[in-house]
């Protein structure tokens, strides 16, 4: 007998995120983020926490800004128009190296584009998406399961780097269902913190939650040093799920649904005897390049397989190299790539690499 | 050998078809099978087509989107004139013969006719086509098994409302006995 | 011998960086006098803008967060919704608050948001250099009006208490000057009525402080104040426009 309980992942996600500990929610309406919010305003209360309808993503992201200041677990949560929105109050979030859960659960675009899903959105969030020398750390999942999971790390992360976290999903992963259970969730031990606008209480000194250094030598300094925070969750937090990829002769690399898609593809692939395998990016920024630069050594091809014209596959053919040729499939406004498409596609670049 | 259903239940807005779709999947978690549930959505969820794709399988499940269901299940006629040539050779339809007034024009796949919508309304229960047309299924596709679907049931009904599962079960028998 | 002056606590002990003549070091000071006699500094948090007080984190000695173009009312509503003991104030200038964060102002005030907001107007841009600001007066000449505010292409000025007085969630509004001693100490009974409704959890609070801006009115500081009394007051009458205290 099973103790799981079946979950849209939108409605995973949230409930992942108040049992993580966030108390204050930030958010205005936009699909296919709908259930995320509706899920909020329902159990918020109920857990004497907050949800608020701001009047704008602008505003609901300065408000995650200001309860992320005083020190609270804030989240937000939108999708790619919204998201474009955020993006100056999130330049400010990084600025003032403050720590906040985001979620873009992506459609298409750009403009109001559409509401299907889509992975368009990986430039903006990999690639800075407001002004200035920033990263967020964005996490990809690809099952409700790993929502709920990716979000308690999200937290975690966000609160052990002191900077915002991005999880992108997409429409698919947020309104299927899928069994889940949050027994096991991992936790991490997470430092106090000691800078946030609580009060000085008369006790110590003021604390300034600021993104402005007027004196460039003064935050040239500053930039640098996050930098080097950078550098550390390069090194330490670069995760990937590789499948099938011991013996595998084309590696594909997809994220979110596409990688469940991927992986259907590949299944078709080895029963015709073409060994295929999936690397599959959990983290989007750090991005798992070394993973990549590994399977360069015995893979023949590479194919990155997006919901977009091609932006992942810029991070693909970076950390490949060289050493191997670098493929591309993709659909996109909303148009999601079938495994028969990836499985043709793999026998064309079979065809042309032998 | 790994056994595996894609479902796909498509009709109206309004029909039950996620609700439907909800009682499958809980049938197979309650069995502890790997299942997924995907509905459409987006504005043609208001008196458009509705559908929504269900994966039951004894493996990990890969993609959530079905595109060559074994078996569909069409409430209308938009639904089976989508669907109907995505139907694996082999696999099931099931029509609800008193929305749609054509037949399936594929030799190759299982087809069952039942008047879902007519029956339920003899019954009195106007909205429940979709619990008919489960019962329907049950017998005639290796999905889940009668009690599975009934534990599925069971799970789906929120214990304030745990009355209706008797007359629930009483419709699903009446598609079953068809 | 008995000290009859000094300064407030909450007022940090650097040189302020604004023009000589210039109003925000009153205004300043008037509101850390407020925080010191009300005994709220240890649970007070600050709010700057962006403008000429972008730097108001380095002068008051409460906690403070910067907040970017517009945003301090949203900004204020995070924190105050973290800690809702706390009390929270923004300081703002007039396009800071009425011109590219007028959703967030008219928001936070039509919520109730229970916060005080400190709203320095000078009709002008100041930071940048002397801009047309949403207040600018009719006919006003600024770097972006060479020939005057001309209401055909650039609009009118907005009244801030008085639109913001409209709304339910609006607890007090007063528009108050700083251009005599009788108007400071009007100025500062306001602040002090501002902080205390927020206390008290009455909900939104704003205090409307018409000030001068000498370097970019191209006045002396002495013309400056006399042009606040002979133009601004006409189109902003002080008063208090809602007082929700007083209602009942």
């Amino acid at each position: 007998m099973s103790d799981k309980v079946l979950m849209k992942g939108n409605e995973a996600l949230a409930e992942a995120a108040i049992q993580a500990g966030c108390r204050l929610f930030f958010g205005y309406p936009i699909t296919p983020q709908t259930e995320l919010a509706a899920y909020m305003a329902k159990k918020m209360p109920k857990v004497d926490g907050l949800f608020l309808q701001a009047e704008s993503e602008v505003a609901a992201i300065n408000m995650v800004y200001g309860a992320a200041g005083a020190g609270a677990r804030v989240m937000t949560s939108s999708s790619s128009p919204g998201v474009s929105l955020k993006q100056e109050g999130i330049s400010y979030i990084a600025g003032a190296d403050l720590p906040c859960v985001i979620i873009n659960i992506v459609r298409g675009g750009p403009g109001l584009g559409g509401i299907q899903p889509a992975q368009s959105d990986y430039f903006q969030a990999t690639k800075g998406g407001g002004h200035g020398d920033y990263h967020l750390i964005v996490l990809a999942p690809s099952s409700v399961q790993e929502m709920v999971e990716l979000t308690s790390l999200a937290f975690d992360l966000g609160d052990i780097y002191r900077m915002p976290v991005m999880i992108m999903g997409d429409g698919a992963l947020g309104q299927m269902m899928e069994p889940i259970s949050f027994d096991d969730v991992k936790k991490y031990e997470v430092p106090e913190k000691t800078w946030a606008t609580t009060g000085t209480k008369m006790k110590r000194k003021r604390n300034i939650i600021n993104s402005l250094y007027i004196t460039p030598d003064e935050l040239e300094e500053l930039v640098w040093e996050r930098e080097k925070k950078y550098d550390v969750i390069r090194a330490n937090e670069a995760r990937a799920e590789e499948y099938m990829t011991e013996d595998a002769d084309y590696i594909i690399a997809a994220y979110g649904t596409t990688a469940r898609i991927a992986k259907n593809a590949i299944k078709t692939l080895r029963e015709q005897g073409i060994k295929a395998g999936l690397i599959r990016p959990i983290t989007l920024w750090p991005f798992p390049s070394d993973v990549f630069n590994k399977a360069a050594d015995t893979a023949k091809a590479f194919l990155s397989v997006e919901m977009s014209t091609g932006q992942m596959v810029e991070d693909v053919k970076l950390a490949v190299n060289g050493k191997k040729d670098v493929f591309f499939f993709g659909r996109t406004g909303g148009m999601v790539p079938t495994p028969a498409e990836i499985v043709e596609k793999i026998k064309e670049i079979d065809g042309g690499v032998k | 050998m790994s056994k595996t259903n894609e479902v796909i239940i498509a009709g109206f807005g309004g029909q039950g078809i996620l609700f439907a779709g909800k009682v499958l999947a809980y049938g197979g978690l309650m069995c502890d099978k790997e299942v997924s549930w995907l509905p459409s959505y987006g504005p043609e969820m208001r008196g458009g087509t509705a559908n929504c794709h269900i994966i039951i399988s004894d493996a990990p499940i890969g993609s959530p989107i079905i595109t060559e269901p074994n078996v569909l299940i069409a409430m209308n006629k938009p639904s089976l004139d989508k669907f109907e040539n995505a139907v694996v050779s082999g696999g099931t339809i099931i029509v609800d013969s008193s929305l749609i007034d054509r037949k399936v024009e594929r030799d190759d796949v299982n087809v069952f006719y039942i008047p879902a919508t007519q029956m339920a309304l003899d019954m009195d229960a106007s909205k429940m086509a979709n619990m008919i047309i489960l019962g329907k299924l049950i017998k005639e596709a290796d999905v889940l098994t009668y009690d599975e679907l009934k534990k599925g049931l069971e799970k789906c009904v929120p214990p304030s409302k745990a009355d209706l599962i008797d007359f629930n079960m009483k419709v699903i028998d009446a598609g079953y006995n068809y | 011998m008995a000290k009859v002056f000094e300064r407030p606590h909450a007022l940090s002990d650097v040189s302020l960086h604004y023009c000589p003549g210039c109003t925000h070091g009153i205004i300043h000071r008037l509101v850390a006098e407020a925080i010191d006699e009300l005994g709220i500094e240890g649970k007070t948090i600050g709010v700057a803008p962006v403008g000429c007080s972008v730097f108001a984190y380095n002068y008051f000695e409460c906690d403070m967060q910067q907040a970017a173009h517009g945003r301090a009312p949203a900004v204020a509503t995070g924190i105050k919704r973290a800690n809702t003991d706390n009390v929270v104030f923004t300081y703002q200038g007039d396009g800071d608050l009425a011109a590219i964060g007028t959703a967030e102002t008219v928001h936070a005030a039509t919520r109730g948001e229970n916060i005080t907001v400190i709203f320095v107007n000078n009709a002008i841009y100041g930071m940048t250099g002397g801009q047309m600001a949403p207040t600018s007066l009719v006919g006003q000449v600024t770097q972006t009006t060479p020939y005057g505010r001309k209401t055909e292409t650039q609009g009118y000025p907005i009244r801030v208490c008085e639109m913001l007085s409209t709304l339910d969630g609006t607890a007090y509004a007063e528009r108050v000057s700083v251009d005599d001693i009788k108007n400071i100490k009007k100025a500062k009974a306001a602040i002090k009525k501002a902080f205390e409704y927020q206390i008290d959890k009455k909900g939104f609070s704003i205090v409307e402080v018409l000030s001068t801006c000498p370097t970019n009115w191209g006045l002396s500081p002495k013309e400056a104040i006399q042009w606040l009394r002979d133009n601004m007051m006409e189109v902003y009458p002080l008063g208090v426009y809602k007082d929700k205290g007083a209602d009942k």
